[in-house]
């Protein structure tokens, strides 16, 4: 695990082809919640950066210290220390977006990307190692969760992070914005097109 | 009446899966046939009825502003809503474990149904919603949040089995393209299902 080639993969792998969103199929509850709109999506994706590394870190560090018996309640607790200070954190510096992202600051806690990950690498591997793993699947759950929302904000309100994209003259012209897409059921369905199109680059995820 | 109102409220227009996409996870994971998703539902249903009021009381109680005027005035301005989230997933891990022996001690077979899903409501994202819900809406009694932590249950326990008995029939019944099979057309499902359970919305009852 400790040669350079191997933490490359490390890091690289979750951007695309172990994706912790569309292939581990980790974390949807709240990338489905939060991508409405493109700024609380860039947040909350950050936030579990954060939340993701540190806690891989810290697990990884106590990981020969914990009993197995009730490592999940150690887990939790770790993470949910980090998910306080994220949360405090936004309270007084973002206000605005905290209070759009509500209870999902929260939810990140039972996010099941970070049991995930925490039992399937930072339980049995180095600090270093799983704070590049915890990073790169923060970035792979932050892509899906950007591109997600960048559809459903362009075409459900013809903006994006705030700013009017789509000109005047077309709504002049007749053009409505979807209002589907603002609805929460568009970002499974935008979910479900980003994997079709994965998988058909990526055969072999194909299920049959 | 209210109560039943916010029950029926919390099953159809509230539902956890397709207003708020709480519980994906193991929703996604466990839908595959019917039985399984009967017996996870039932699981969650149960950690909602029972974790709701235990966090109504927690909240209530100890961590709302002022809650702890009944210990003496001089702590009525203690504030400790910041530990809200680890106090709420703290009893949900340890209710999860109580549960998990009272049920193994005292009905074994039910025990063997759920075996694996017990431990695994723990980190369900439904649970930890719940409670956090509960503590935006400032529902007024623990009778109420036993009702809204019942109909979400329930709301949980309907769209699972729903959308299992959709998938066990899919992979006989139609051509899906490839690269959508499994877990891309699910995710179109939940998508369809979620925008018929819309028509449930401003209902009154």
């Amino acid at each position: 695990m400790s040669d350079k080639v191997d933490l490359k993969k490390i890091f690289f792998n979750p951007f695309s082809k172990d994706n912790p969103v569309i292939v581990q199929v980790l974390g949807i509850c709240s990338c489905l919640a939060v991508t409405a709109k493109l700024e609380p999506a860039i947040v909350m994706g950050i936030s579990v950066i954060a939340v993701l590394a540190f806690s891989n870190v810290i697990i990884s560090l106590i990981r020969n210290t914990i009993p197995t018996n009730i490592r999940i309640i150690v887990q939790l607790v770790v993470v949910a220390g980090l998910v306080v200070i994220v949360d405090q954190l936004l309270k007084a510096y973002a206000y605005d977006v905290s209070k759009q992202l509500s209870v999902f600051i929260g939810l990140i806690i039972t996010n099941c990307i970070l049991m995930g990950r925490l039992e399937a690498f930072a339980m049995s591997n180095k600090p270093w190692p799983s704070f590049l793993d915890g990073v790169g699947n923060g970035i792979g759950y932050t892509i899906i969760l950007v591109i997600v929302a960048f559809f459903r904000e362009l075409l459900g309100s013809g903006t994006l992070l705030g700013i009017q994209i789509i000109p005047q003259a077309f709504y002049d012209a007749g053009y409505v914005n979807n209002g589907l897409m603002i609805l929460p059921p568009m970002a499974l369905i935008v979910v479900a097109c980003i994997i079709w199109i994965h998988r058909i680059y990526n055969k072999d995820l194909q299920e049959d | 009446m209210d109560e039943i109102n916010l029950f029926i409220r919390s099953i159809f227009i509230d539902n956890m899966i397709f207003a708020y996409f709480l519980g994906m996870c193991s929703f996604l994971a466990v839908s595959k046939n019917v039985k399984t998703a009967f017996g996870l539902g039932i699981a969650v249903t149960f950690m909602l009825v029972i974790s709701l009021p235990v966090n109504y009381l927690l909240e209530t109680y100890v961590l709302k502003q002022g809650a702890l005027t009944w210990l003496g005035d001089e702590y009525s301005s203690i504030d400790l809503s910041f530990l809200s989230l680890i106090m709420f997933i703290a009893v949900i891990a340890s209710m999860t474990q109580l549960v998990e022996m009272v049920v193994e001690k005292y009905a074994p077979a039910l025990y063997s149904q759920l075996g694996i899903f017990l431990p695994l409501i723990a980190v369900n994202c439904a649970i930890l919603g719940g409670s956090l819900f509960m503590q935006q809406r400032n529902f007024d009694s623990a009778i109420t949040a036993t009702c809204a932590g019942a109909g979400w249950g329930i709301g949980w326990l309907l769209a699972i089995v729903a959308i299992a008995a959709i998938r066990e029939r899919l992979d006989a019944y139609s051509n899906i393209p490839k690269p959508l099979r499994g877990i891309g057309i699910t995710f179109i499902i939940t998508a369809l299902m979620g925008i018929a359970f819309m028509s449930f919305l401003g209902i009154k009852i």
